[in-house]
């Protein structure tokens, strides 16, 4: 038997919360019902996140490469010296001399004088050519300066200081060994832009993948919308768990991501502290930086949001109680 | 009395097919119970669509609340439901949620706090004598129970204007009449209640205006007690539309 009352008495008089409180109450059921639904499914959840992490990854890997290259050619420019043959005119005192006053030039952290003793004694020890050389009349080779440019200096302020010092009276040649370093700075800046042109194209990519989970799961929850709709619910209650979700989808695809990048780095830093060596650079290779990590979840959270709030709109307004 | 639902020359079609409506007229003053019958097809859901603001309409005025319809914006919308508690013979229950929860939502959307959902849930479903299946999911229910989670939904809001359609259509004759009841307490406490249905031997005898839609127009007016219908109730009957 259904013993009606009035609903009125039924319903007490209640204060309505504040609006902060309503506000924050919303959101925390928004966010439950959210996290209900991603752990309701949990492998297609992992598995969104994944391509997300692994669309993510890809320019986080790429910066990484990038920042480790740029230490490496900052390091390189460390150990880039200068060779000035002296004219054979040039005599002793007057090249020991010409050494130390380049020696204390601004710019320049060393140089050293290598007479034309010195270096054919050094040739004959490296070279292996020793007893052929000692059938030589004359010493064939000049006598030299080498110059070791501050490491600390602008890679374009050495280069300048290096063409100066080739033009010298003094030198009848000079051998620069920065122009495979200047090849490699403009390798460098080229890939950074191919980074920031791929890391477009994927967040598009993040979006879209975000924006058609989001969908099948508004597809999953038609019913409910409906119901929503038909009891008063604005729009934004009804959207905002789905952004909550697309935040998740984010977030969890930032971690792995981050993962992603570091057991990569990993992997690759034996091999890579081997190359590094060979080149006479710096050999710790470093992960992803503080502010990459910090970009990379930016990223996804804004990205995650996007794709959710972009769906939601789209397909919201097509979905009516009947 | 004011109206809570007024129509004026209202017509309605959908798409090419014939007109489901043709120049309906009524009203159904503030605080009134009325009854809407007819065959299937007649139009009675139509004409509830109309009020709910679940279809526009295509001609006349239609004044729900005392707001023109026609001229609400579609952002609006979700306000102007939520003054309106509506019943449907399928009751459209979220398998998925408690019966509580399932109630609870009309509060839920509108910010009410925990507590206070606790006390309004509880009410209504006691209102509707399921206070003890408050944790059940609705799948587990029969017909009448769930219809009757429908109605506490409805009204766990206080609407202002109640409007049912067919909500009988799925249950017993006992039943029925039990859910006819509980429109009629709802309504002593003020509510207006705009039942359609075509199960006129349910609600001839009862003391409520009854209107007969017909062929898109509402051509007579069924008095199942002339006597004992409240006066204003007759005062609104416009008759044909």
């Amino acid at each position: 038997m259904v013993t009606a009352k009035s609903p009125q008495s039924a319903a007490q008089v209640a204060t309505q919360p504040s609006w902060l409180s309503r506000t924050l109450q919303d959101h925390s059921r928004a966010l439950n019902a959210s996290l209900t639904q991603l752990m309701r499914k949990p492998i297609a959840t992992l598995l969104t996140a994944f391509v997300i992490g692994l669309t993510l990854a890809l320019p986080a890997g790429l910066d990484t490469v990038l920042r480790n290259l740029d230490v490496v050619g900052d390091s390189l420019q460390g150990s880039m010296r200068a060779s000035l043959f002296l004219k054979d005119s040039v005599d002793a005192d007057r090249a020991q001399e010409l050494s130390r006053s380049l020696g204390k030039r601004p710019g320049v952290a060393n140089a050293r004088y290598i007479s034309r003793e010195q270096a054919l004694e050094e040739f004959k020890q490296h070279s292996g050519f020793g007893e052929a050389l000692d059938l030589l009349k004359d010493n064939p080779l000049p006598a030299v300066i080498v110059v070791t440019p501050d490491h600390h200096a602008p890679q374009a302020q050495t280069s300048a200081l290096l063409k100066e010092l080739s033009n010298l009276p003094e030198v009848e040649q000079a051998q620069l060994d920065e122009k495979w370093l200047q090849r490699l700075y403009a390798i460098l800046d080229l890939v950074q832009r191919a980074v920031l042109v791929i890391a477009a194209a994927l967040a598009l990519a993040v979006v879209i993948v975000i924006a058609n989970t989001i969908r099948l799961d508004i597809e999953r929850h038609r019913e409910e919308i409906e119901v929503m709709k038909l009891i008063g619910a604005p729009d934004g209650f009804i959207r905002r768990p789905f952004l909550y979700t697309g935040l998740g989808y984010g977030l969890v695809g930032a971690l792995l991501a981050c993962a992603m990048v570091a057991g990569a780095g990993m992997l690759l830093a034996p091999p890579a502290h081997e190359l590094a060596g060979l080149y006479d650079a710096e050999p710790a290779l470093r992960g992803l930086a503080p502010e990459a990590v910090l970009a990379v979840f930016g990223a996804a959270l804004v990205l995650g949001w996007l794709g959710a709030f972009w769906t939601v709109s789209r397909h919201l307004h097509q979905i009516e109680p009947d | 009395m004011a109206d809570i639902v007024f129509f004026h020359r209202v017509s309605q079609r959908y798409g090419e097919g014939p007109e489901i409506l043709r120049e309906v007229s009524f009203r159904l003053g503030d605080g009134e119970m009325m009854f809407l019958t007819g065959p299937s097809g007649a139009g009675k859901s139509t004409l509830l669509k109309l009020i709910g603001l679940l279809a526009r309409p295509q001609a006349g005025q239609i004044a729900v609340l005392g707001q023109n319809i026609g001229q609400i914006r579609r952002s609006r919308i979700p306000a102007f439901r939520r003054q309106i508690g509506m019943i449907f013979q399928n009751p459209s229950l979220l398998a998925d949620r408690t019966v509580f929860e399932n109630v609870a939502l009309p509060l839920v959307i509108r910010g009410h706090s925990g507590a206070d959902i606790g006390r309004r849930v509880r009410g209504a479903l006691d209102a509707v004598g399921l206070l003890s299946k408050e944790k059940a999911l609705p799948p587990t229910l029969s017909g009448g129970e769930q219809q009757r989670v429908g109605i506490a939904r409805a009204v766990v809001a206080k609407p202002k204007l109640l409007l049912a359609d067919e909500p009988t259509g799925n249950l017993d004759p006992q039943m029925a009449r039990e859910v006819m009841q509980l429109f009629m307490r709802f309504n002593e406490v003020g509510v207006s209640v705009l039942v359609a249905t075509h199960a006129l031997g349910l609600i001839q005898r009862l003391p409520y205006r009854i209107e007969h839609l017909e062929h898109g127009h509402i051509d007579a007016i069924a008095r199942g007690d002339a006597e004992a219908a409240p006066a204003a109730a007759q005062e609104n009957s416009l008759g044909h539309g």
